[in-house]
């Protein structure tokens, strides 16, 4: 009820005080059952992509990273060293250093 | 303010990840549509979004992380009213893993640590037995506006919509404690939730207060958001709620509550989201040798939300600029406009107070002396006296930026 009263208060120009009684008369909750989207998005082909694929979308979709802006080889190491240390992704060296060659070549800067 | 054009778009609905590891991942395909899109216009990097309508309980959405979820509150809907709709309450989570199906019969919150008595509650004890409250409060990540920073920083690209305003309903933490009984060597209070860490090992999300702070009978447990149960994926069915303090503290789902007798040492109290010990947190890039402490407290803030980045205004004839402000950690004072890049200032009106830690609307007219290119800014000072700073806020992780906001708008 207050989500459909406050556009239409907006396009008046006017300031509308909810009834905050209202929220008061809230007396049981209702059990939520609720399926939440994710991605199957994959990192484009190329060279290192299987490393970010194998490594990295367990804990989060590709356009995480995708969405990030270009950034320097030390800022991508930097991001890469903490997956590892505070977020604990089990990344080999190998991987790791395949990880951020491809993060370079496809979001690095100059 | 940012221009944000939209075109045309639709997502597909997922079963939840839930642990579940690349080769199951790659087993599902994207299929291709018309998508809705937004234009955040930022150098650097990409700044195209899609808008997304897929998740559940939630309206148009900016994308800007599938999985674990992040949806930004789209700019338009902050001036339609002071409170943001629930089903466009931006959304923010650490980890994958957490449950979409909550029953609220067998949920317990538990109340442990340094108490006389360990509480095991039901949404009924919480909902049935307990004083409760409302407060108007802006949850704002710290990290909001981040993809403007220059240079730019790595994290959650948010815009300016990593904040909503809501009137929360629930009950004191601070009753809560009492009836538990918290011993004489508490000194923190840790909050964690059903979410889990998808990697063995991998820090789970806590945050903790002081027991002063989680004591001060605003810190509250809500169970409602502008008269309605929480949305899932803002927390439902309890949250914690910190006015004036960063969305980080406001840990979703909370059924743990942890009474500490030694400072917590956790990775994301200790260790994460910290920024400079500098006025307004800020540095230079590359600038070093300054001591990092946590993000805490909002800082004041306002926008307009009427006019974009790069509008037609009619010269020589006044026109109307509104938006909303909020103080951070106290009330909103005055919002302030400047039409000419910040040389002068006029005050606006405050629409009425909702509520000291929630959005409070401004508005005022103008006129535009001369055609041709316009610099429109708007500056909030809080109840405190602390203004919105004029120079470009910059910090490693793109924490709690509050510069003034610039409108360009060409007068003809």
């Amino acid at each position: 009820m207050l989500r459909a009263v406050m556009p239409m208060v907006a396009a008046l120009g006017l300031v509308l005080l909810p009834h905050l009684g209202q929220a008061a008369t809230i007396t049981t909750l209702k059990s939520l059952k609720l399926d939440v989207p994710t991605s199957d998005a994959m990192f484009p082909a190329g060279p290192g992509s299987d490393a970010i694929n194998n490594n990295c979308l367990a804990c989060h979709s590709a356009d995480h990273v995708l969405n990030q802006p270009s950034l320097s080889r030390k800022a991508w190491q930097e991001v890469v060293n903490k997956m590892i240390t505070a977020y604990k992704a089990p990344v080999s060296p190998d991987d790791a250093k395949a990880i951020v060659d491809y993060l370079v070549r496809t979001k690095g800067t100059s | 303010m940012r221009d944000h054009d939209v075109q045309p778009s639709v997502l597909t609905r997922r079963r939840v990840l839930g642990g579940m590891g690349v080769a199951s991942l790659a087993l599902m395909s994207a299929p291709a549509s018309a998508q809705e899109t937004v234009d955040l216009h930022v150098p650097g990097g990409p700044g195209t979004r899609m808008i997304t309508t897929s998740y559940p309980q939630k309206g148009r959405m900016i994308l800007q992380r599938s999985s674990p979820p992040w949806l930004e509150t789209p700019f338009d809907v902050f001036d339609k009213g002071v409170f943001t709709p629930n089903d466009q309450h931006y959304v923010s989570w650490h980890w994958a893993n957490f449950p979409g199906d909550i029953d609220v019969d067998s949920f317990r919150l538990t109340v442990r640590g340094q108490v006389n008595q360990t509480l095991s509650l039901s949404l009924k004890d919480i909902l049935q037995g307990l004083p409760r409250i409302d407060i108007a409060a802006v949850n704002q990540c710290a990290g909001n506006s981040r993809i403007y920073a220059v240079p730019r920083v790595a994290g959650a690209q948010w815009a300016d919509g990593s904040m909503s305003n809501a009137i929360w309903t629930g009950v004191r933490l601070k009753d809560v404690l009492d009836r538990a009984g918290v011993k004489a060597g508490g000194i923190q209070v840790r909050f964690g939730g059903l979410d889990e860490p998808v990697m063995a090992g991998a820090p789970k999300f806590l945050k903790s207060l002081t027991i002063d702070h989680a004591r001060d009978g605003e810190v509250m447990i809500a169970f409602a958001m502008n008269g309605e149960q929480l949305p899932l994926l803002n927390g439902f069915p309890l949250r914690l709620v910190v006015p004036g303090w960063c969305g980080v503290y406001w840990v979703k789902m909370l059924n743990d509550i942890e009474v500490l007798d030694q400072p917590d040492a956790n990775y994301w109290t200790a260790t994460g989201y910290r920024v400079p010990d500098t006025p307004h947190n800020s540095v230079k890039p590359g600038e070093t040798g300054f001591k990092m402490v946590p993000v805490t407290r909002n800082a004041p803030r306002s926008f307009i939300t009427n006019i974009r980045d790069g509008d037609g205004v009619p010269v020589g004839t006044p026109a109307s600029a509104r938006g909303i402000a909020f103080g951070g950690d106290c009330g909103v004072a005055r919002v302030d406009l400047s039409i000419d890049g910040g040389k002068s200032w006029q005050p606006t009106r405050l629409g009425a107070d909702q509520g000291t830690y929630g959005f409070r609307q401004w508005q005022t007219q103008f006129t535009l002396p001369a055609s041709g290119a316009h610099t429109l800014m708007v500056r909030c000072t809080n109840t405190r006296n602390e203004a919105q700073p004029d120079f470009r806020i910059w910090n490693p992780a793109g924490y709690l930026y509050n510069t003034i906001e610039t409108t360009h708008v060409v007068a003809a």
